[in-house]
């Protein structure tokens, strides 16, 4: 059962002939990676798969280098700064340059920027005639309300009020509240990105960076050098999106996702039937009337539910087998333990987001072979240390009677230590395995499936229930394996260990 | 039988025990005897290999013991502690076969044996299915001997074999014990700081103080001739009446 379960889960990501293309966790970047996606499958040239929501920038980016996607939208401002480690926006010609040494190229500009802007509410521009950045300085009475990010960075208000000479003092306002607070009158202008999906639905105005002060964040595709010669007509069905999506059409689909709920694969089918068209208008009630029992019990539930048990299972066999004989060892040789404990306990400590991006590169693959790795890394700590000290916590006098009686060490180790320990290295397993069932839920980050992957796109628009619908399974599950392991205690403790106070000195035998 | 050649062991900037040189008598009872601290059980454990000389040598049978035997000739020892130690997690019929067990002796011979052993230190055969937990302290400390006892070794070591009993199960099993080393005829060391168990169960007398042996000798020996004014003391220090002891 587990082999095949982790067969499947090995297959689902080592296709042939087929483009991976990937996509980051949060709404624009799912739609643009649904839309190249679709663009590729409409040629028929090959199959393609959209590994969505891989994390953060840095797992994306491992996984394009492996080839474990072929390509993915992103930002030229993004791909500068943090991939490049470029301290001022370069032109194209140098960014293609510097990706080229990575065997990466970047291409297609869609056709908009998502980067920091102002903005205003439709209606109070209008009166005040504002459609620009500059003709703010011209009213000094502006309220201003921006997220304390912004107020605070180098590049974010300090910069941009010397750039245009501004004499407003904002105040810092949380961005979750910036759009009612404008909606409301209470701020005149707020910073926004220039794609939100909120612009659409509270009617704001977007001024223009006239001054061109904020770094271009133009949306690009970054794929593999290989790419084009390998699928030349997906390549060349896909240049027909340079260009196609304004920042208001970009916005629109945004907001297609994220307030009305609809699916990405639908909100890039829309696009890409009419991509001149207009955003299409969104239905506030589609999202409102779904239930949370209707979230739960989706049809990906039982999906879900193996590849979540498969992950865990897969990583902690291992880290059993490897876990064990570890803390026999620490438990063991007084120089090795302070080695062992301090390497695991090291392991423990790594963010679980690094760890995975160190192991696409490393592996050369994202999926569950990676995430697997993790888990079971992150197991052997509560194993190895629960081992380690049941074993040595032993009563002295009953490993000397085990000595004083002749028998070898492994004997001991067999017949005497490991079942008088046992008890606490199922403890540690049974951390393990709790302890497994949530963290499993960060292998959506790399594609591997489970209930992370609800959490994830959850997290990425601002969904809830979708959040919920992933959150509550793997807790519920974390219960019950809680309580399988309280049930296997019944069948693995030796029954002379399970003897409550009642039973001492009873008289007769059973 | 046993020999230690100029033995001593230190722990840290603590003397355990001085140089000792010593030859128990086979076939016959010895009583290590002293307060708390004074090295008779750093002594005893050295005989079966549970504590290693910093210097000198222990013998049994002539043979040095070191890592390599140790394992074969503790299956000549019979080893009992206080309480028994016995593993909870086994029955007392599996502790008392453990070992043979693990060297392959035939069940009929293993189930002969328990027979024979739960009869000489009179337990009900119907004990030995019980966990150590679900025994009386007795009970504890006679499945104890009974594995100490069942590769029936030549030799038999008892640390404070009586000390966690109450004073009526202690005396009963005092007598009992006394009875089995005579039919026996095994060579005992017992370890007490009880002067009139020491002299109830030995021949021989080995008074210790300090990690060095003080006098050696019968009761007689201790009591008329003692061998410094320490003896004289320890001996009053007794409580029980010497005369229940002499008979």
């Amino acid at each position: 059962m587990i082999r095949v379960l982790l067969l499947c889960l090995v297959c689902s990501v080592c296709h042939a002939q087929n483009v991976n293309v990937g996509s980051k966790r949060f709404t624009e970047s799912y739609i643009l990676g649904e839309i190249l996606t679709q663009t590729i499958q409409r040629t028929g040239e090959a199959a393609a798969t959209h590994q969505q929501g891989l994390g953060n920038t840095a797992i994306v980016f491992s996984a394009l280098k492996s080839g474990s996607i072929d390509l993915y939208p992103d930002y030229t401002g993004t791909i500068a700064f943090e991939l490049l480690g470029f301290r001022t926006a370069p032109d194209l010609v140098t960014l293609r340059r510097a990706l080229a040494a990575h065997g990466l190229g970047i291409g297609i500009p869609l056709g908009f920027s998502n980067t920091y802007a102002l903005a205003m509410s439709e209606r109070r521009a209008r009166e005040l005639g504002i459609t620009r950045i500059s003709d703010v300085a011209r009213h000094a009475d502006l309220r201003l309300g921006v997220s304390q990010e912004f107020l605070n960075r180098k590049d974010g208000w300090p910069a941009v009020s010397r750039a245009y000479a501004l004499p407003q003092a904002p105040r810092g306002l949380d961005h979750g509240l910036a759009y009612e607070a404008l909606a409301a009158g209470q701020v005149d202008a707020i910073d926004v990105y220039s794609t939100d999906a909120k612009i659409v639905r509270y009617g704001v105005r977007v001024l223009e960076d006239d001054r061109r002060f904020f770094p271009p964040y133009d949306a690009v595709v970054l794929y593999r050098l290989d790419f084009p010669t390998r699928y030349p007509r997906s390549w060349a069905a896909m240049q027909a999106l340079t260009g196609a999506i304004s920042v208001s059409r970009m916005a629109g689909m945004n907001a297609q996702a994220e307030i009305d709920g609809q699916r990405f694969s639908e909100v890039a089918r829309t696009f890409l039937a009419a991509p001149g068209a207009d955003a299409a208008k969104s239905d506030p009630q589609a999202r409102s009337s779904r239930s949370f029992v209707s979230v739960l019990f989706g049809p990906d539930l039982a999906r879900l539910t193996l590849e979540h048990l498969a992950l865990v299972v897969a990583s902690l066999i291992p880290a059993i087998v490897v876990g064990i004989p570890l803390g026999i060892w620490a438990a063991r040789s007084r120089r090795a333990a302070p080695v062992i404990m301090g390497l695991v306990g090291v392991l423990q400590t790594v963010p679980a987001l690094a760890l995975l991006a160190f192991l696409i590169t490393l592996m050369g693959r994202i999926g569950p072979a990676p995430a697997i790795v993790a888990l079971f890394f992150y197991a052997l700590l509560p194993i190895v240390r629960n081992t380690a000290s049941g074993i040595a916590d032993l009563p002295a006098h009953l490993q000397e009677s085990a000595r004083a009686l002749g028998l070898p060490a492994y004997a001991r180790l067999r017949r005497i230590e490991l079942p008088l320990a046992s008890r606490s290295i199922l403890a540690g397993i049974k951390t393990s395995a709790v302890i497994g069932v949530g963290t499993a839920t960060i292998a959506a980050f790399i594609g591997a499936g489970g209930f992370g992957e609800r959490i994830v796109s959850g997290l990425a628009v601002n969904d809830t229930l979708m959040l919920l619908g992933g959150a509550v399974p793997a807790a519920v599950l974390a219960l019950a394996v809680q309580w399988g392991f309280d049930g296997m205690e019944r069948c693995l403790v030796p029954a002379g260990l399970r003897l409550g106070s009642r039973n001492v000195l009873r008289d007769s035998a059973e | 039988m046993v020999t230690l050649e100029n033995v001593s062991k230190t722990y840290g900037q603590r003397i355990a025990l001085e140089p000792v040189t010593l030859e128990i008598v086979s076939g016959r009872t010895t009583a290590l005897i002293g307060p708390s601290g004074c090295g008779k059980s750093t002594l005893l454990r050295m005989i079966v290999g549970l504590v290693q000389p910093d210097m000198g040598c222990v013998r049994i049978d002539g043979e040095a013991l070191d890592s390599n035997n140790v394992e074969r000739l503790r299956h000549s020892i019979g080893y009992v502690i206080q309480d028994g130690g016995l593993f909870p997690h086994l029955t007392a019929g599996q502790n008392v076969a453990l070992l043979a067990r693990h060297l392959r002796s035939s069940e009929d011979r293993v189930q002969q044996r328990l027979r024979d052993l739960a009869a000489l230190v009179s337990i009900p055969s119907d004990a030995l299915t019980r966990y150590p937990q679900q025994l009386s302290g007795g009970q504890r400390q006679r499945v104890g001997l009974m594995r100490a006892l069942m590769m029936d070794p030549p030799l038999l070591l008892l640390d404070e074999p009586l000390g966690a009993l109450d004073p009526v199960t202690r005396y009963e099993l005092q007598e009992e014990l006394k009875a089995i080393f005579q039919k026996l005829g095994k060579t005992v060391v017992i370890v007490t700081h009880d002067m009139g168990e020491a002299a109830y169960f030995a021949d021989e007398i080995i008074m210790m103080r300090e990690g060095r042996i003080v006098q050696r000798g019968s009761l007689a020996d201790l009591t008329d001739r003692p061998a410094e004014p320490y003896v004289v003391q320890f001996m009053r220090a007794q409580r029980v009446p010497m005369k229940d002891a002499q008979t």
